[in-house]
């Protein structure tokens, strides 16, 4: 029996919501090896959100604050968390892939002097071993990996592992982590205009390229993500990111990001094998082109073929409706 | 301005991927290798360094089978002053077993910088860059899109869900690089010339044990044939219904 520690992710004191799917992946892991999930958050106090985890599967959540832990703190985070996971004793660490886990995982597992399985897209355990499943060359395989020592640091795609309720304790603790923030300080984050929601998080992404014609008329691309309420962002093929009509941010594919939302409308994309790396993974793919033989129907599950400029809006107007 | 850039070779982004007969690992007949297109942006900024400096010293670092020393060399074509091969016979996919061997190489160097790629396009591990860091107890900024350096301290950006975090650091330092950082120059004739002969040293890499055991690499599931809905804006309602009641995502 041993436990797992999952490392949660807040920002500007609120837990992020990818830290449900981090409960949600720790408990299972629990489950197998018959132990508890403890959950860590680091801030400078109190983070908002917090029982939401309990909520997910954590037995125990464990406040660690330090005065330099307002916003990311790479050095400290990764000694806070170490430090946790060694004094523990626990059999398995897990944390997102997201933007600051990717930064934060491989500190964290160095400094357990323990391999990270990074961006896995499922996990279990296998005959006492912690063993994943993960995408290399772009998502064009999948390698399954066995973790043979121990602790198992892992860390999880955004967006695969769907959040199960799966209500414990949640016992709330509060830690104070002596020293300071380390050597890398991060001063802020500037937002990227109009504080959009990430394509890598989004649980819709309405992605646009070349046969958009024009980077203005990208314009209906955003009325259609406004019409699904807050939960669509943006994305882009590269084609359109080259020629600068969007931010590289927005690329979706194999030199962008990878996205798994529940439903991508790719509008006027071809579908190379680089746009299709990066959303293969999809739960559900709608594909608007004029022409029908583009190989993005190849991987569409509903294609409408036509004048996405006489699509588009039509299908904005019906979300809408929809979402009253 | 003394800079190391660790390098991988990795399959070109354009490889059909086949399963090699051990069920492991990556059929590479055929296969064209290249230098990791994130090692790319690495080694173009180390050498803008250098020049900026107007001194300095950069020496690109891979681990690696033999072949890997074609990675180095293009490297060299590009401008750097000499290569390291760590000569593995093949790379782990235990990424600290390979930030082992590099920080070994590393230790020591008196390097003002150590740049890597983000992500090695093959492995996706994410990962070796700031390993390395930990394990020679340097400050490290990962995916940095914009890097400013001066009087001993730098100031990096790098992109995070919705926006851009800015970070400050002290040097020396690692920094793992991303894709908008700088475009990479094309090896001219003359430094493909030069580059054969520049210095290469090869030794073995000291990897240790690795911590992860591959069971098996498969390819992904098709996803299955999906269909047409119809044709033009009149398609729209019954797309929207399938969303609904058969797909259930709305
Ligand atoms: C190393 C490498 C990495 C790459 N990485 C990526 C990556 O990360 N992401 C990526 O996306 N690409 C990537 N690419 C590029 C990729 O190969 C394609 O060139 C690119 O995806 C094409 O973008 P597109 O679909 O927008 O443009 P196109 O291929 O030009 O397709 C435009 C489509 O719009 C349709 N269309 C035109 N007008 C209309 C209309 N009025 N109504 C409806 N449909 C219309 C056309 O039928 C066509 O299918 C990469 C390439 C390389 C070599
Ligand atoms: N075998 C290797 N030899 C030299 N550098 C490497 C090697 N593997 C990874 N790297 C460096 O680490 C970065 C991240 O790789 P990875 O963690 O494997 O995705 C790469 O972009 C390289 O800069």
């Amino acid at each position: 029996m041993s436990h797992v520690l999952a490392v949660l992710e807040q920002r500007d004191g609120s837990l992020r919501k990818v830290s449900h799917e981090v409960v949600t992946g720790a408990r299972r892991l629990a489950d197998a090896l018959g132990g508890e999930v403890h959950a860590l958050v680091l801030g400078a106090g109190a983070i908002s959100g917090t029982d939401a985890a309990g909520r997910f599967g954590a037995d125990k959540v464990i406040t660690a604050t330090n005065a330099g832990f307002a916003q990311y703190a790479p050095e400290g985070y990764a000694r806070a968390a170490a430090e946790r996971a060694k004094a523990g004793g626990y059999g398995a660490v897990v944390l997102a892939a997201s933007a600051q886990g990717k930064d934060l995982a491989p500190r964290v597992a160095a400094k357990l002097g323990m391999p990270l399985a990074a961006d896995v897209t499922d996990l279990a355990v296998e005959g006492g071993a912690v063993v994943v499943t993960r995408p290399v060359y772009a998502g064009k395989a999948l390698l399954k990996v066995k973790v043979t020592a121990g602790p198992a640091v892992v860390s999880l795609r955004p967006n695969v592992f769907t959040p199960v309720e799966r209500p414990k304790a949640g016992a709330a603790e509060t830690v104070v982590v002596p020293g300071d923030g380390g050597r890398v300080v991060v001063k802020g984050i500037k937002a990227a205009a109009g504080g959009a929601l990430d394509v890598a998080e989004a649980p819709i992404v309405v992605s646009g390229g070349r046969g958009l014609k024009e980077p203005a008329n990208f314009k209906l691309l955003e009325e259609l993500a406004q019409a699904f309420g807050g939960k669509a962002a943006v994305g882009a093929s590269r084609a359109v990111v080259d020629a600068g009509w969007r931010p590289h941010g927005d690329q979706v594919g194999q030199t962008g990001k990878t996205v798994s939302p529940s439903l991508y409308v790719a509008v006027g994309i071809s579908g190379a094998i680089q746009h299709l790396a990066g959303m293969r993974t999809a739960k559900v793919i709608v594909a608007i082109n004029k022409d029908k033989d583009a190989p993005i129907f190849k991987v569409a599950d509903y294609g409408i073929v036509g004048d996405l400029f006489e699509i588009v809006p039509k299908l904005t107007e019906e979300i809408r409706k929809l979402n009253g | 301005m003394k800079i190391a850039v660790c390098i991988k070779r990795v399959a070109d982004s354009e490889t059909r991927v086949k399963i090699a007969a051990d069920g492991k690992s990556l059929d590479d007949a055929g296969v064209k290798f290249i230098l990791n297109p994130y090692d790319e942006f690495a080694v173009e900024e180390a050498l803008r360094r250098k020049e900026q400096a107007g001194a300095g010293e950069v020496v690109v670092i891979a681990c690696g089978p033999q072949t890997s020393q074609e990675t180095i060399r293009t490297a060299l074509a590009m401008g750097a002053d000499r290569g390291v091969l760590l000569e593995a016979a093949s790379v782990p996919a235990d990424g600290l077993a390979v930030a082992r061997a590099l920080a070994a190489e590393l230790q020591g160097g008196g390097y003002d910088l150590i740049l890597f790629g983000k992500v090695a396009i093959d492995d996706s591990n994410h990962q070796v860059g700031p390993m390395v860091a930990e394990l020679l107890d340097l400050p490290c900024v990962t995916c940095a899109a914009h890097l400013d350096l001066a009087g001993g301290r730098g100031t990096a950006e790098r992109e995070v869900e919705g926006g851009m975090e800015e970070v400050e650091f002290p040097l020396p330092a690692v920094i793992t690089v991303d894709k908008g950082l700088n475009e990479p120059r094309y090896p001219a004739l003359k430094g493909i010339m030069a580059a054969k002969k520049k210095p290469l040293e090869v030794k073995p890499a000291a990897l240790g044990t690795a911590g992860l055991e591959i069971v098996a690499m498969t390819l992904p599931p098709e996803r299955k044939e999906g269909r047409i809905v119809g044709e033009g804006a009149a398609a729209v309602p019954a797309l929207l219904q399938l969303l609904r009641e058969e797909a259930k995502v709305l």
